[in-house]
């Protein structure tokens, strides 16, 4: 537990190179909800394919770092009707704003994007609210 | 072909060092929200761990007029705070403290996240199929932006 963090950094210094990688060669903001979004309401055009790989690598790389871990508990709530709220509000909500904690977050902000800054802000005040009143107040999750 | 090549390596950057970081762990993210509760920073070190060599690919970025490949780069950042960003925001962030899952993590736990993780996923794919017509109506309510 206490070694979480620096993985964390290590995971995180990971995350943005797909990021740096992506922007500097693919010439994209590397957002998951952009990515896929667009594969799912048609507005991928030509770059479908190009998507559709980078979400393969998504998928493939816990795969082939999973034995090293054995199992991986993803703690997930078995509440369905949460899981199907919560589904629906990430899905609408990131395409409303058009950007997640990748593209808002993690390219957002780092150049600085007010766009980025503020979405940023406003998810996470959103969510801590959203745990502290579903979690200890109403107790749902 | 060479965008496919660096598309799956940007992709498998992402989902491992999704994974490494713990962020497919819902309890982690749903810790990182939770101030009031056993508070776990891990998510300020992956956030901030991953800006580091995205800010530095802004600056390369910044210098240059197209990608490695010759793909034009993105323009400057749009600086328009509308509705949509704001309503959109706020609803994912409560969606996000819901299941403590955002779209990155959903799609690198698909291979180990179990049934639950395929509800979440189906709801999240269909909140997106629905976003451009909640999306146009937003657009019409206000005829000023």
């Amino acid at each position: 537990m206490e070694q979480d963090w620096i993985w964390g950094l290590i995971g995180g210094l990971l995350i943005g190179s797909g990021g740096a990688v992506y922007l500097l060669f693919n010439g994209r903001i590397m957002g998951a909800s952009g990515i896929v979004g667009s594969l799912v309401d048609g507005s991928a055009g030509g770059l479908k394919w190009e998507r559709l790989v980078f979400l393969a690598g998504v998928v493939l790389l816990p795969v082939l770092l999973m034995p090293a871990y054995g199992t991986v508990d993803t703690h997930i709530t078995d509440n369905t009707a949460v899981l199907v709220a919560a589904g629906l509000l990430v899905g609408l909500g990131t395409r409303l704003a058009n950007g997640c904690t990748s593209g808002h977050g993690v390219c957002g902000m780092s150049r600085l994007s007010v766009r980025g800054i503020v979405a940023t802000a406003c998810y996470i005040l959103a969510g801590g609210v959203g745990v502290v009143l579903f979690r200890h107040i109403l107790g749902v999750i | 072909m060479m965008r496919l090549v660096f598309s799956f390596i940007a992709g498998g950057l992402f989902g491992g060092g999704l994974f490494i970081s713990g962020m497919t762990d819902t309890a982690k993210v749903q810790g990182w929200l939770d101030v009031f509760g056993a508070w776990d920073p891990t998510l300020a070190f992956v956030m901030g761990g991953a800006m580091i060599p995205m800010a530095i690919a802004w600056m390369v970025a910044r210098k240059r007029q197209s990608s490695v490949l010759g793909v034009p780069l993105p323009p400057p950042p749009s600086r328009e705070i509308d509705r949509k960003l704001i309503i959109g925001s706020v609803l994912f962030g409560i969606g996000w403290g819901l299941a403590g899952l955002c779209p990155g993590p959903s799609i690198a736990a698909l291979s180990f996240g179990g049934s639950g993780l395929y509800v979440f996923v189906a709801a999240m794919l269909t909140g997106m199929v629905v976003a451009p017509f909640v999306r146009s109506r937003l657009d019409k309510a206000v005829p000023a932006e």
